[in-house]
């Protein structure tokens, strides 16, 4: 029933869809400034048709209707309903509905919004999403069928992967989506400007919500990714550089120096086919960061299950979209000429892209030379954290320096503050104490922190000058600040950062340098759908002679049957305490990872501060464009 | 100048994309190709029935050797199994057993079972003599020549077509 | 049992006696890919694999090798694919130059799009 329900639901939608095309093709040729009530309907009813297969879908994993298979699949009835609804979004088919979703829902909501842009302008958006659209529904029903019948119905179902049973990752794809398929509203309007031929300004503001919105979304996206890294997968780490996560940095790069480019071409200063590169460039990168892991060239610890048929169709539909937007900027571009003084704001703002791109190419680099080698000449290689950090890290300086004196200056005109004033004095002065505490010898990290600290020391001074003004601008204040703690932090937590790895008998005591762990108990529980192994442990710091009960946990789900090893992390308000064990096969020994992790706590803090100043900038703009 | 910029874009992306289509089918996961034509390094290995060792130089005495690591708690090793007795029969292979990470009586009677197609019998108690031979997971086997050079490197259960390939190799 | 308890005390022997070692240690085994495991490193694994890596890295460190001993030790063995810091070889130059290389052609790229400034700020 929901099954049959369901593809009605989407065929529904194809057919407003290509009701839509045929619509927009006609009103093209129509020279009024009035887009039809017609084309506001149908895209009303796409939204109806596409919102309410996903409800099906829904409502098949919330009742575990095991007549689709992808429910068989994915889900199991002893399942948390939190889980079965998450389920639905958590697995490749269930994902790609989705997408679509939000490719529709960000088509109507950009026709809605903008009714006073010019005719032509939107309806060619219109135009390029739902080929968007389209090609994605096709790829849905011909190769992904969330909605596919299984016969005969089984009882059970297989059951979801319990290392996804969790409530970061439930909640970790739809915000990435909003953000990586946010930016083809953006795509489509960057296309649509080229030929419609709309001045610099107005292609600003029409784009600018959607490049903050999907940033801030893209940016919470992979900080939620990162907690789920934290806690779920017992390394202690929140960042592997792994091939997933690469994919949802790349656009973030783009995004980000999109989103400072758009001040520039506000202002009718410059960089319009610029920002145009850097919208089809943020989809490229999400489409193909898709591409990367769906369909299975890249291994990683986060991949879906992959196959090479979805892979060859995203493949495709990449190469129609690079070569497609190639030739319409081409044949489009307006020839620009424009030439910017060195300090100025924008020449900064230029520089922030050119940092951007860098950080792409790296990491794009990165993500793909192990690739392309392996294809090329047979010889296989890893490309891993120590290569990134190399290669980054140095650029960070540069980078900080640039955010720190790059706000401050004037539009246009090259007007120069003095270099030495009383925040760079206040800086070092700051540094120095830092350094003491922290007797770090690595010069470069001793740079990093100067920079950083630097950047924090400007900005709030920026703030405190800013607010005797009454032009505010709080969203770079804030997104700066957090930038700068971010950097700050991640290096301090590396330096402070305690691993140690031991092997222990239930019992037995372990003795640190500054710690004393104690294993005192190990006991058996059963849970709902997995049974644990809990050990019991104390860990007396001999600093503050504070003690801790920790209880890591070795988690045997059944339904699939999957072995965990859940971390138990005390996380105070400074540093975290994390434990984790395992047993060594065959005997009663368990290995111990204990580590402790400071400022993890100012890590996500910072992040969400970042983020903010994305999410403030979308609701001020009206008031910035007023000024 | 734009017409230029177009071409040189459009030519960069089609190679890209080409790379990326020849990748797609490519399993990325861990292979030995890298270590043909190696030698192998020459290290004492403990006997199994005896406290003594034996040098895997000695080795060069051989026309063809096959090193092989199993264990009586790996169950693809008693599926390969019939493969080793079967290859054993071979009069210009010697054929080396290490005994991985196993308990001794039960190595014993999983041999007594099965047949011992093993010339030397040799164990690696804790494993870490396996990281000298490049072993990741067992069953493994190494065929090597006279040089020492390894040959072939066969990881997982050896099936009656790679037997078949070494026949040939050693009859050369 | 007598073994296990044998092993064990043996083993804290090794780890109190290589204490000093123990950042060495670390650093090196979050430089190696489990080639068992999907992309985890072999510091982060559990894996029978990973740990019989770890206990012949500790080995080495205890006789003295140093960290590029270590890494040439396993890439002879297991080829590049455990190093997650690929060295620079003949099939790594491109990895290694061309993140350097796009960074300078910005630099020209750049150069050509801002005007000097006619007259330069004071400092």
């Amino acid at each position: 029933m929901l099954s049959d329900l369901g593809t009605l639901f989407i065929n529904g939608a194809l057919l407003t869809s290509f009701s839509i095309i045929y619509f927009s093709f006609k009103e093209l040729k129509i020279s009024n400034n009035l887009v039809p009530k017609k084309i506001y309907k149908l895209s009303l009813f796409q939204l109806f048709f596409t919102i309410s297969s996903f409800f099906v879908l829904l409502l098949a994993y919330i009742f575990s209707d095991f007549t689709l298979v992808n429910v068989y699949e994915n889900s199991h009835t002893n399942k948390p309903l939190f889980y079965k609804i998450s389920g639905t979004w958590g697995n490749h088919e269930g994902s790609l509905l989705l997408w679509i979703n939000i490719l529709v829902l960000f088509s109507s909501l950009f026709l809605f919004i903008n009714k006073n842009r010019d005719k032509k302008f939107k309806i060619l958006t219109l135009l390029f999403q739902n080929l968007l659209i389209i090609i994605f529904l096709v790829f849905l029903l011909s190769n992904s069928n969330p909605f596919s019948k299984l016969f005969p119905v089984p009882l059970e179902g297989l059951g979801l992967n319990p290392i996804l049973q969790d409530p970061a990752l439930a909640i970790h794809p739809p915000l990435l989506y909003v953000g990586f398929v946010g930016s083809s509203i953006y795509f489509s309007a960057a296309l649509a400007a080229l030929i419609s031929k709309i001045d610099s300004q107005s292609l600003a503001i029409s784009i600018k919500p959607w490049v903050l919105v999907s940033w801030f979304f893209q940016t919470v996206g992979i900080l939620v990714g990162s907690i789920w890294a934290y806690y779920e997968l017992g390394w202690g780490g929140f960042w592997f550089w792994d091939p997933v996560e690469n994919s949802s940095l790349m656009p973030w790069f783009v995004m980000t120096a999109l989103l400072h480019s758009i001040l520039v071409l506000e202002r009718r200063i410059g960089l319009y086919s610029w920002v145009i590169v850097l919208s089809i460039l943020t989809f490229t990168m999400s489409v193909s960061g898709t591409f990367l892991v769906r369909s299975g060239i890249l291994n990683s610890v986060h991949t879906f299950a992959s196959d090479p048929s979805r892979g060859l169709f995203i493949l495709s539909f990449l190469i129609l979209m690079v070569f497609s937007s190639i030739f319409i900027f081409f044949k489009f571009a307006p020839n620009e000429n424009k030439k910017y003084t060195i300090f100025s704001k924008e020449s900064f703002i230029i520089a922030n892209n050119w940092f951007m791109i860098f950080f792409l190419a790296v990491v794009l680099i990165g993500t793909l030379y192990p690739v392309f080698l392996d294809t090329i000449t047979g010889s296989k290689i890893s490309v891993g954290p120590p290569y990134y950090n190399l290669v980054l890290a140095p650029f960070l300086i540069p980078l900080l320096f640039l955010m720190t004196s790059g706000p401050n200056y004037k539009w246009v005109s090259n007007e120069a503050k003095s270099f030495f004033n009383i925040v760079l004095l206040l800086s070092i002065v700051f540094f120095i104490i830092t350094f003491f505490i922290i007797e770090e010898n690595s010069f470069l990290l001793n740079l990093i922190l100067f920079f950083s600290i630097y950047l924090i020391t400007q900005t709030l001074f920026d703030f405190y000058e800013s607010s005797k003004k009454k032009n505010i601008n709080i969203s770079r204040i804030i997104s700066h600040l957090g930038f700068g703690l971010l950097i700050f932090f991640i290096y301090v937590n590396h330096i402070f950062s305690i691993e140690n790895n031991f092997n222990l008998k239930l019992g037995e005591t372990k003795k640190m340098d500054n710690y004393t762990i104690k294993f005192n108990n190990l006991e058996q529980q059963s849970v709902k759908n997995y049974k644990s192994i809990v050990g019991y442990f104390n860990i007396l710091d001999k600093k503050t002679s504070k003690s801790e009960e920790l209880n890591p946990e070795i988690r045997i789900y059944d339904k699939p049957i999957t072995i965990t090893y859940e971390a138990s992390i005390k996380s105070g308000l400074f540093s975290d305490t994390y434990l984790t064990m395992s047993n060594i096969s065959d005997t009663d020994i368990f290995n111990i990872k204990f580590q402790v992790k400071p400022f993890m706590n100012f890590i996500w803090f910072s992040v969400l501060l970042l983020s903010s100043g994305g999410i403030l900038n979308f609701f001020n703009r009206k008031k910035y464009e007023k000024n | 100048m734009k017409k230029i910029n177009y071409i040189l874009i459009s030519i960069l992306f089609s190679i890209l994309f080409i790379i990326l289509y020849f990748s797609l089918g490519n399993q990325r996961v861990y292979d030995t190709k890298d270590l043909i034509g190696k030698k192998i390094s020459e290290v004492e290995i403990n006997l199994f029935q005896s406290s003594g060792t034996i040098n895997t130089k000695e080795f060069i005495k051989n026309e063809f050797t096959i090193i092989n690591f199993w264990a009586s708690w790996c169950g693809p090793c008693r599926k390969e199994h019939p493969n080793l007795v079967r290859l054993s029969k071979i009069k210009n292979l010697k054929i080396i057993g290490i005994n991985f990470k196993d308990d001794k009586e039960n190595a014993k009677s999983f041999l007594k079972e099965n047949g011992n197609p093993f010339d030397i019998l040799t164990e690696d108690k804790d494993g870490k003599n396996s990281v000298n031979f490049g072993v990741y997971g067992i069953p493994e086997t190494i065929l090597i020549d006279s040089e020492l050079k390894i040959l072939k490197k066969y990881i997982g259960p050896l099936n009656i077509k790679e037997v078949n390939e070494i026949r040939k190799i050693v009859k050369k | 049992m007598k073994n296990i308890i044998n092993i064990i005390i043996i083993f804290f022997l090794i780890t109190s006696s290589s204490y000093s070692n123990e950042n060495l240690n670390n650093q090196i085994l979050k430089n190696l890919r489990c080639l068992v495991c999907q992309g985890q490193t072999v510091q982060d694994s559990n894996s029978e694999f990973a740990l019989i890596i770890k206990s012949v890295v500790k080995d080495k460190i205890k006789e003295g090798n140093n960290e590029k001993e270590i890494y040439k030790f396993l890439s002879e063995k297991y080829g590049d694919w455990i190093l997650l810091n690929p060295p620079l070889k003949k099939n790594s130059y491109l990895l290694w130059f061309l993140p350097y290389l796009l960074f300078i052609l910005g630099v020209i790229f750049l150069f050509f799009l801002l005007k000097k400034p006619k007259i330069r700020p004071k400092e």
